[in-house]
């Protein structure tokens, strides 16, 4: 069995995961010191990933980063590389429909958050980064850690942008998601049920582990 | 020393905020709602003015005029929260640590600290496994460490119970009476602040009144206010007259033995100065006894004055239990008020 798959889709899912991770808390973080009326726009237009088809995601990426539009042409003219159709571009799907997961539990978390800590911090002369990352990060921890592997997990499984961006070349850009589309496709279907297994092992541990987390903030608070 | 003039709108409530405090512990009293905690995270810079002047020490901390709006990180005032606001990831000596301003000398001072607060037994500990005073001495370890100018205290008992709050009321003035900067101890307990401080500005519906000491305070509170704040329970309105004061609602007419200034809206009279009338007193006058409260230590009898209209408030006479005994089965009482027992008040 070519392994391939697995390993392209979980390096696809660890970049964006980290990249997901610090957009989403830094955008919860200063998006809930903006004024309602900025708050109230930018936070439909961060969940918009979350409620549209991957396929609009997908269509809207590709008006963005294809090789003759505005991002994709300029890229192009300064690199020498396409933005679309390599193992990577997937990152650019994962990222923009894992985002809102981060950005609503990490959001979530802060909002629980006793900001009189951060008062308290902040005359004892401690910077805000301390503050964040010491006082505000631990005190909000599982809540972020939660949304990290919720993140996680939609990068994983993220098929319709992926397809569309990405396409689907056996060891460049196949993933678990495209490869067992095209393995069924193909009428493979002892293939096409091996990755689905192992789909959902990952996806089994992915909620383990969320469950975990939310049973130990319940009871760990305090 | 430390100079306030504030003004700050909150929706329909209005702040306004003047004061001075020398290095002493200065009592801000007001009732609750009153604009004190505002007044106290403005100094501290955790909320901006709307407009005004804060100084601590001839340094500016904040001013609007000159566009002056010190961070709170560099205003060097120590700030004690009612749920002191420990780091709760933190062990007591983390907390502390985190405060300390050398990095290099971290660990000597966190040792000094823990050793002068009593909590060494508990330095790796988190403050959800510390008692009440264990907490509040981490948190008083943690702001002196900072090497704050000033300490503000925002009502540090609010949420014990009668005995907790007085031992840790000895343990917190002991520690503050090293302090040389200026301490703000705002309170809505007249008997902490009395204990505790010298003088006192009394807060009302966001305005602050002139410092005066607390013995000025009880003395002539000056206003209603003022009054309620420092325990009085028998408000009535009044009518000047010279030397005088006429309680229409009593029909009553109180000498005073002192010219009463014209602005006099209202009599204030403590409930203990109420007291039954010995022969030929002046202001005696009969009332029928409305009720009777058996209260722990004394009695308190509420009073309705013969001539009093139908609906005018009672009259409020807190007394030795045994004092009351002797007349527990009088109808009617004789009782009488000093002239200079009648706080001659304003409106507000």
């Amino acid at each position: 069995m070519d392994w391939y798959p697995l390993y392209n889709s979980l390096r696809i899912s660890a970049v964006s995961t980290v990249a997901v991770f610090f957009l989403g808390l830094l955008s919860a973080y200063y998006i809930a010191r903006l004024p309602r009326l900025a708050k109230g726009i930018l936070d439909v237009v961060l969940t918009l990933p979350l409620v549209l088809p991957p396929t609009v995601v997908g269509y809207l990426l590709l008006r963005l980063l294809g090789p003759n539009r505005v991002v994709g042409s300029w890229f192009l003219a300064h690199f020498g590389t396409k933005l679309v159709m390599t193992w990577w571009s997937a990152i650019f799907a994962t990222v923009v429909v894992a985002f809102p997961l981060m950005y609503r539990t990490a959001r979530g978390a802060f909002e629980s958050f006793d900001e009189t800590l951060a008062d308290a911090g902040r005359t004892l002369g401690l910077s805000n980064t301390y503050i964040f990352w010491r006082v505000r990060m631990p005190y909000c921890k599982q809540g972020i850690l939660a949304g990290t592997v919720l993140a996680f997990a939609r990068a994983l499984g993220e098929y319709g942008a992926t397809s569309m961006i990405a396409g689907y070349t056996p060891g460049r850009t196949a993933t678990i998601s495209t490869t067992v589309y095209q393995l069924w496709r193909t009428g493979d279907d002892a293939g096409a049920t091996r990755w689905v297994l192992v789909n959902l092992a990952i996806s089994a541990v992915v909620l383990l582990v969320v469950n975990l987390l939310e049973s130990r903030q319940r009871g760990g608070r305090r | 020393m430390l100079r306030v003039d504030i003004r700050k709108r909150l929706g329909t409530f209005l702040l306004e905020s003047q004061f001075s405090a020398e290095n002493e512990a200065l009592a801000l009293l007001g009732a609750s709602g009153c604009g004190k905690s505002v007044t106290l995270k403005c100094i501290a810079g955790i909320l901006r003015p709307d407009e005004g002047h804060i100084e601590l020490d001839k340094q500016v901390l904040f001013d609007s005029a000159a566009k002056i709006d010190l961070p709170p990180q560099r205003r060097n005032v120590g700030y004690l929260f009612q749920q002191y606001a420990l780091f709760p990831n933190m062990t007591v000596a983390q907390n502390i640590a985190a405060a300390a301003k050398d990095k290099t000398r971290r660990k000597a001072v966190v040792a000094k600290k823990l050793r002068q607060f009593h909590l060494e037994d508990v330095a790796t500990k988190r403050p959800a496994a510390l008692s009440g005073g264990q907490q509040q001495r981490t948190a008083l370890a943690r702001i002196l460490t900072s090497q704050p100018r000033a300490i503000l205290l925002d009502e540090p008992f609010s949420a014990l119970d009668s005995y907790l709050k007085y031992q840790l009321e000895l343990e917190l003035s002991e520690t503050l009476s090293a302090f040389p900067g200026t301490v703000l101890w705002v309170t809505h307990d007249r008997g902490e602040a009395w204990r505790n401080c010298r003088r006192v500005c009394v807060m009302d519906s966001g305005r602050a009144q002139p410092v005066q000491t607390l013995e000025a305070l009880f003395r002539a509170p000056g206003t209603e206010s003022a009054a309620r704040l420092s325990g009085c329970k028998n408000f009535m309105a009044v009518n000047s007259r010279g030397e005088s004061v006429f309680l229409p609602e009593w029909g009553l007419t109180l000498a005073c033995r002192r010219v009463v200034p014209p602005e006099t809206a209202v009599a204030g009279i403590r409930s203990h100065h109420v007291h039954f009338a010995a022969q030929n007193e002046e202001n005696t006058f009969s009332c029928g006894v409305a009720k009777v409260i058996d209260d722990v230590f004394g009695s308190i009898i509420l009073l309705r004055p013969v001539n009093a209209a139908q609906d005018a408030p009672l009259l409020r006479m807190e007394l030795d239990k045994a004092a009351w005994a002797a007349h527990d089965e009088e109808e009617t009482v004789t009782v009488a008020v000093r002239p200079e027992d009648i706080l001659l008040l304003q409106n507000s």
